[in-house]
């Protein structure tokens, strides 16, 4: 640990003083258990990575610090004073400042006014002090050692800058505080080295950060300590030089998966789905596989792996460039979503109620609208079979409506999804792609979405599962693909995975020396 | 069934305010609503009709067409120079030609919306002047009047079926058609998806882009019917014929609760909003009220009825395409 640089003169001999420090703060959601007993501190120039599996409790923990959600219970206390947090601007009035994987600022705006909007320094008469303002802006921009000026729009700026542009608004606000949400996600490798270069900064400035990565190699670069959530308890902390990459792989992981999966055993059938090299030009590159009747095979992977992108390509969301695909030893080319279900395919989007339901519609229109073409001859759509295709998934996915003519928009969010299955359901699929089907619901919805998935592969659908909960994964797939950076990593049988293997796989980079 | 019913008393609400008004103007001057008069409404609002229910599916799509009116002017202008220089042409003929020209107009607005991606507002605001301007050119600036079209041109529009005058049949059968497109087809139900949720419609298949296509193509091929029996009805034509007239369509539209954020809207409904625009047209200048309070009556109307439908509507989804955003500002570094 190289102490010697992070304590900066001003400071007594030894560790200083926390200047933010969490005792056993909780929070919980209606039937979901966020934090319990979470416990943190920061300290000033000093870079601490918060780290945990997706859904760990990482988000709640930034909401809670950033005033957005208010703990159950717990105390905060920001160089010894209690936090009092009801709202956004009390966080920046504490000093704390959150910088997100995407920048919400205003793109046709100069970078001056970006840092100052809503607190503009202004003249006596109430104006904005344009030149004030300016020269604030520059002298921080300089401070940041930024290679641009304070009058340029924002949008001319690379991604890297435009979270310069946010560390500096958070630094006039006197935020000594900085926490940074998967702040590389977005960028180039170069950009990464850049914004370490701005992290080294603030550190001389003795802003204490939070730093939230995936990536390993990131965290032993720049963090000098480490906390580790998983489901919502803090499981271990300490110094960045006392562990290694693989102690903190197994404290994320290690829990026991349980017997809340149903999986049923299912005679695999033959292969349906085959696809070889399949590759778009930017989102994923050379995926493989074969999938038989009856299989459930779990794409697991961080978030923005390409696992979702991988299957929309496969969908005929995205054009492929390289690659074939064979549904049933067939060769097709799947060039459009209509292509796809004609095929037999079916994608129930991860986002149901923005790419899934027609809110002004109906409970029969939306039911019906993955498969018009058999409710229909001649191009009449024939209302009766519509009925009868209706009551049927209505009934068996247990809508419930006051009729099913009644709108989409006046029914509770888990009727909306459960329409959406059903829409693709009645497309009458033989290879059903679900994009993370339990996220943010409910244990007990979830029971029931994985019975049913268990139930749907016993009577010989094909299922390919999007999940970034490895419990999910490993609990339903026969066969797990982890997906890394676009491509497939990692290949598991169901009785060969661990959950330490696959976390390292989706995590670890194996070509990173290699590549760049 | 809450929606619909709704959607239904919404539209029963607009009929009977129709229906009071026809009456209110009835007691202050009864010659209004004799049968003739009445009759002679609605012949005066055949056009308003069918134009109405053309913009109502571009409306559906969440787009809009500026350019109908100019469309209708340029096609009438081309069928008068064409029957002056062809004085024998049938009329079938003329009308055939009418649809297609109009259709072939509209394809422009659609082709380059769908195609090149040109927001419809913009797109046929373009048009809306280009095809204004064709008109003037074609015709020199010249305005063709009865003199110069053939009896049988301009006796069409004053024939009548069974009693009834041929616009109106005219109208109830483009309105029937619409009513069997939008209710009973694959392409109507379609139309309704797109305009609901176009990501959820992309999913099931549905390309917005075609549907643009489709929809301007319509929207220009009932323009067109249009200008050939707008033209031979009044016995003249020039450059400013139907000038401001898209709008008065798109106020029809509103009144009858068509929603411009897309995916609602009824024949039914469209067809009484632009009902009430032709009574309280026709009915004005029977009871001595200015010209000019029309304009102001319909715009309060459509504030009116802008409040109904947000009161009835409720917010949709709002399309967040993340992937595409992250990838969008990736790439952008200098």
């Amino acid at each position: 640990m190289s102490a010697i640089n992070l304590a900066p003169a001003t400071q007594d001999v030894g560790v200083a003083a926390p200047i933010l420090s969490l005792s056993g703060v909780s929070k919980s959601f209606p039937g979901v258990r966020a934090l319990h007993n979470v416990s943190l501190t920061l300290r000033p120039g000093e870079v601490t990575a918060l780290i945990g599996e997706n859904g760990a409790g990482k988000s709640t923990l930034v909401k809670i610090l950033t005033g957005i959600y208010q703990p159950d219970e717990g105390e905060i206390l920001v160089s010894g004073k209690p936090l009092k947090c009801a709202g956004p601007r009390d966080a920046w009035a504490a000093g704390i400042a959150a910088i997100h994987q995407e920048t919400v600022m205003f793109d046709e705006l100069s970078v001056a006014e970006n840092i100052f909007m809503g607190h503009m320094p202004l003249t006596l008469g109430g104006r904005v002090d344009w030149f004030k303002m300016r020269a604030r802006a520059r002298h921080m921009l300089k401070r940041l050692e930024a290679d641009f000026d304070a009058g340029a729009l924002l949008k001319t700026l690379g991604v890297a800058q435009k979270h310069l542009v946010e560390i500096a608004r958070a630094l006039s606000h006197d935020a000594n505080i900085i926490i940074m949400d998967e702040p590389t996600s977005a960028l180039s490798a170069r950009e990464i080295g850049d914004l370490f270069v701005i992290i080294e900064q603030l550190k001389k400035h003795n802003c204490a950060i939070l730093f939230i990565s995936h990536k390993f190699d990131e965290i032993f670069q720049v963090a000098d300590h480490w906390t580790c959530l998983r489901d919502g308890e803090e499981v271990g902390a300490g110094a960045i030089a006392d562990v290694t990459q693989a102690d903190l792989v197994r404290l994320m992981v290690g829990r026991a998966i349980g017997q809340v999966y149903p999986k049923r055993d299912v005679q695999l059938g033959p292969v349906v789905l085959e696809t070889d090299d399949i590759s778009n030009a930017t989102e994923f590159d050379g995926v493989s596989f074969k999938l038989h009747a009856g299989e459930i095979i779990g794409l697991y992977g961080l978030v923005g792996a390409g696992r979702s992108e991988a299957m929309q390509g496969l969908f005929g969301l995205s054009e492929l460039t390289r690659g074939s695909v064979k549904i049933e030893g067939k060769a097709v080319n799947i060039r459009s979503p209509d292509d796809a279900i004609r095929a037999g395919l079916a994608y129930l989007p991860e986002d149901r109620q923005t790419q899934g339901a027609v809110l002004p519609f109906g409970i029969r229109a939306n039911m019906t609208l993955a498969s018009l073409g058999a409710h229909a001859r001649n191009g009449l759509i024939s209302y009766a079979k519509e009925l009868a295709t209706t009551r049927k998934f209505g009934a068996r996915l247990s809508v419930k409506a006051a009729n099913w003519e009644q709108a989409l928009s006046q029914l509770s969010g888990g009727n909306q999804q459960k329409v959406v299955i059903g829409k693709w359901l009645a497309s009458n699929p033989r290879i059903l792609i679900l994009d993370e089907p339990t996220k943010g619901i409910d244990i007990g919805s979830k029971a029931a979405v994985h019975e049913f998935m268990g139930e749907l592969a016993s009577e010989g659908l094909a299922i390919l599962l999007v999940t970034s909960e490895l419990p999910e994964a490993m609990g339903m797939a026969d066969t797990i693909l982890v997906m890394h950076e676009g491509k497939i990593v990692k290949r598991f049988a169901r009785s060969e995975a661990t959950a330490e293997a696959i976390v390292s796989a989706a995590i670890v980079d194996e070509n990173a020396g290699a590549s760049r | 069934m809450k929606a619909a019913n709704l959607l239904r008393h919404r539209d029963s609400a607009l009929a009977l305010i129709v229906l009071g008004l026809i009456v209110a103007i009835g007691l202050r001057a009864p010659v209004f609503v004799t049968p003739e008069s009445l009759i002679g409404v609605l012949t005066d609002t055949s056009f308003l009709f069918m134009l109405t229910l053309a913009q109502m599916v571009v409306i559906l799509t969440r787009g809009i067409d500026l350019s109908v009116a100019a469309n209708l002017a340029l096609v009438g202008m081309i069928c008068a120079l064409v029957s002056r220089a062809q004085p024998e042409l049938a009329i079938p003929t003329i009308i055939v030609m009418g649809i297609a020209l109009g259709a072939l107009l509209g394809a422009i607005n659609g082709a380059l919306v769908a195609y090149v991606g040109i927001p419809p507002i913009v797109m046929t605001l373009g048009t809306l002047s280009i095809y204004r301007g064709a008109t003037f050119l074609i015709a020199h600036g010249a305005w063709l009047t009865s003199k110069d079209m053939s009896p049988a041109f301009l006796a069409f529009p004053k024939l009548s079926v069974l009693g009834v005058p041929i616009l109106i049949v005219i109208a109830v059968l483009v309105s029937l058609g619409f009513w069997a497109l939008l209710g009973h087809t694959r392409l109507g139900r379609g139309l309704y998806a797109v305009g609901g949720n176009p990501v959820a419609a992309r999913y099931c298949g549905i390309e917005l882009g075609s549907q643009q296509f489709f929809v301007h193509t319509l929207a220009g091929a009932v323009s067109g019917l249009c200008g050939y029996l707008w033209v031979s009805r009044y016995g003249i034509a020039y450059t400013e014929i139907a000038q401001g007239y898209e709008l008065t369509i798109i106020a029809a539209c509103v009144i009858g609760g068509v929603s411009i954020a897309g995916g609602v809207g009824s024949v039914f409904g469209a067809l009484l909003g632009a009902l009430f625009l032709g009574v309280v047209v026709n009915a004005l200048p029977v009871i001595n009220v200015s010209p000019f309070w029309q304009t102001l009556i319909s715009g309060a109307v459509i504030l009116a009825a802008v409040v109904v439908n947000a009161r009835s509507e409720k917010r949709g989804g709002k399309l967040i395409l993340h992937k595409a955003r992250l990838l969008a500002s990736g790439g952008t570094r200098p």
